[in-house]
């Protein structure tokens, strides 16, 4: 086993790493801000798809998570003079601390009412927000863009910096969600959401998982809620139904790219704000073609991006080289008992 | 205490489309187990076509009943063509995809069909006359009387006919109901067809009432319905009218009285910390059945 290196891996790696480095050199800063918005909605994806995909508890309310990070930022800079790098945190330990009190009732409630209680949560959070916000319920950030931290790396442009900002995050949260999935943790939440039942007769504590699923989950989309005002430079609250949007949004990244897949919600990502972009004059066209999407995905790639990938690989490339990992198998795969080699 | 009365009466003509919108979900959940984010969606194209129709020099009542056949079709042919396909997936997930997907799609294709650049928003003329009767608004006795001649209707047809038996088979039991010979496909067709019906004449009126109207008309009435018929018990026909017409009312007293103790804008807390209260008390709603669920 130790032996095998996965040069096809390696490649993909190596020219993955030197496109994303390269990327925002080559672009003017409209199109690196788009990139950046990829890089914050994947980690917002890939938090859904810590509790949706890997744990099994439905939520439409995510976009509330990330309303939650982007003014805990957005405040916090604005009223309080802090750094906006040094707000990220923050935003992701109040996000998780509401991820909490909604896991709660999750315990109690499951698959669709957890889903209308989360929808609630979605609509309710602009409301909530105008109560304590001045003016039509945004807090917009009038102070130069650059702190002192930016400043350290002075040959970077604004645009450059956030890039860079967003995808060392991202790259952090998306390798700690992948050892995460292969440690003791992930492996109880992917046995809550197969058998909820079996999972605590073999003693995980079924409703501890669940609320640190909610959790953790709360705390990847904060932290993109706090990236987005670093990248956007806004917290907008103004129309009460935009983080109920945002919320699908992160559900059609997950959904995309391929649920409970680690790379699954950044192609998601991708490919949503690619089409969002693409026709952004012609107002009605980008909703209408996403939800052509979505639905053409549910028909034509039942798993996503990702699970395309894992088909195509098996059929090809031969079994070895797709996915040899229990924790996310190929579609429809029999999971293979026999001791591995 | 007039002004409460009004209020009051007011929430319960509110209420009253809730519920119809709520009554629709309830029968897509009942037949198909599956909640319909598109309920709305499909409601509001409904509500561009009666107001295509009138616009083409229909009076209101036609159009909106002409409105509905075309609804009751389409209805049934979404999910015939769209969540059929998907429904016997092995990712349960993937139902609400569709229907996510079909939230976006309508919405914008309405957009796209019926309304030309740069028009504002549409005007929907109302099918109630204007005036009080016995110190009540007509309107309000309109939307009341239309939501409890659907009521009626449903429970006929549910109770009272061959047709409504099957689709109550198929609700309880799709394969038991399959083996004494009921076409489980067709039925679960004319409970979409019906839901879709249900959704035409809430918007319709909805659009009726506003002063004017556009793309993003039904999406807080959804929201409340899923208030309302999660307040119900999601299985429950009962719970959903119940549900809709108490989210109804807690809207519009909030609206009257919020401003008063310093609580201005809730309106749309008011229902979801019902939701939140209800569930937490009773997971299940106040009319759902407890459901076991067995290992």
């Amino acid at each position: 086993m130790a032996a095998r290196v996965p040069w096809l891996r390696v490649v993909v790696g190596v020219v993955v790493t030197a496109v994303a480095l390269y990327l925002p050199f080559n672009n003017p800063a409209e199109t690196n801000q788009v990139f950046s918005q990829v890089l914050y909605l994947a980690i917002a994806a890939m938090g859904l798809n810590l509790l949706t995909g890997f744990n099994g508890q439905v939520s439409i309310g995510h976009g509330a998570f990330f309303g939650v990070g982007a003014f805990t930022t957005a405040i916090l800079v604005v009223d309080h003079g802090w750094m906006i790098e040094a707000t990220i945190p923050v935003a992701a330990v109040i996000a998780a601390v509401v991820g909490v009190l909604v896991g709660f009732p999750a315990l109690r409630v499951k698959g669709l009412y957890l889903a209308l209680i989360t929808l609630g949560l979605a609509v309710l959070f602009p409301s909530i927000v105008k109560k304590y916000v001045e003016g039509p319920g945004g807090v917009p950030l009038l102070q130069p863009s650059r702190s002192e931290v930016a400043s350290l790396v002075g040959f970077l442009d604004d645009d450059q910096y956030q890039y860079f900002v967003c995808l060392g995050v991202m790259v952090l949260l998306f390798v700690l969600a992948h050892n995460l999935m292969r440690s003791r943790a992930g492996r109880a939440m992917i046995a809550v959401r197969d058998q909820e039942v079996a999972a605590s007769t073999v003693g995980i504590n079924v409703a501890q998982v669940k609320v640190a699923s909610f959790a953790l989950s709360a705390a990847y989309a904060g932290v993109a809620g706090s990236l987005s005002v670093l990248v956007n430079r806004v917290a907008d609250g103004s129309n009460p139904l935009v983080y109920f949007q945002y919320s699908i949004e992160f559900l059609i990244a997950v959904v995309i790219g391929g649920a409970a897949t680690i790379t699954g919600p950044f192609l998601g990502a991708a490919l949503l704000v690619g089409i969002r972009k693409r026709f952004e004059g012609t107002e009605a066209m980008a909703p209408a073609l996403l939800g052509a999407a979505l639905i053409a995905v549910v028909f034509i790639l039942p798993d996503g991006i990702v699970g395309l990938y894992r088909r195509l690989a098996a059929k090809y490339l031969g079994p070895k080289a797709s996915s040899a990992d229990p924790v996310d198998p190929p579609p429809n795969a029999v999971v293979d008992v026999s001791p591995s080699t | 205490m007039d002004l409460f009365i009004d209020q009051f009466l007011n929430g319960i003509g509110r209420g009253a489309v809730y519920a119809s919108l709520g009554l629709a979900l309830v029968l897509i959940y009942r037949t198909t187990g599956l909640l319909n984010f598109a309920q709305g969606e499909m409601a509001l194209f409904s509500t561009f076509v009666t107001w295509w129709l009138t616009d083409q020099g229909l009076s209101i009542v036609p159009a909106i009943l002409l409105s509905v056949v075309f609804s009751v079709i389409a209805g049934a042919l979404i999910e015939r063509l769209l969540i059929r396909p998907v429904e016997s997936g092995h990712n349960p997930l993937n139902v609400v995809i569709v229907t996510l997907g079909l939230f976006l799609a309508i919405n914008a294709l309405a957009q796209l069909i019926f309304i030309k650049p740069g028009q504002e928003a549409l005007q929907m003329p109302s099918p109630f006359p204007e005036g009080d009767f016995a110190g009540i608004r007509k309107e309000t006795i309109g939307l009341v009387l239309v939501l409890a001649l659907e009521c009626v209707l449903l429970w006929v047809l549910l109770q009272r006919t061959k047709v409504g038996l099957a689709l109550r088979a198929v609700a309880s039991n799709p394969e038991s109901a399959r083996l004494v010979g009921i076409n489980t496909g067709t039925m679960l067709m004319v409970g979409w067809g019906l839901a879709a019906g249900l959704g035409a004449i809430a918007g319709s009126l909805v659009a009726s009432q506003s002063s004017g109207f556009d793309t993003s008309l039904m999406q807080q009435i959804l929201v409340y319905s899923f208030a309302g018929a999660a307040l119900g018990g999601f299985d429950s026909p009962i719970g959903a009218v119940v549900g809709g017409l108490i989210v109804g009312v807690a809207e519009s007293l909030t609206y009257q009285y919020g401003p008063d103790i310093g609580l201005a804008g809730i309106e749309l807390v008011v229902p979801m910390a019902l939701i939140l209260g209800v569930l937490l008390i009773k997971p299940n709603g106040l009319f759902g059945r407890t459901i076991v669920e067995r290992v």
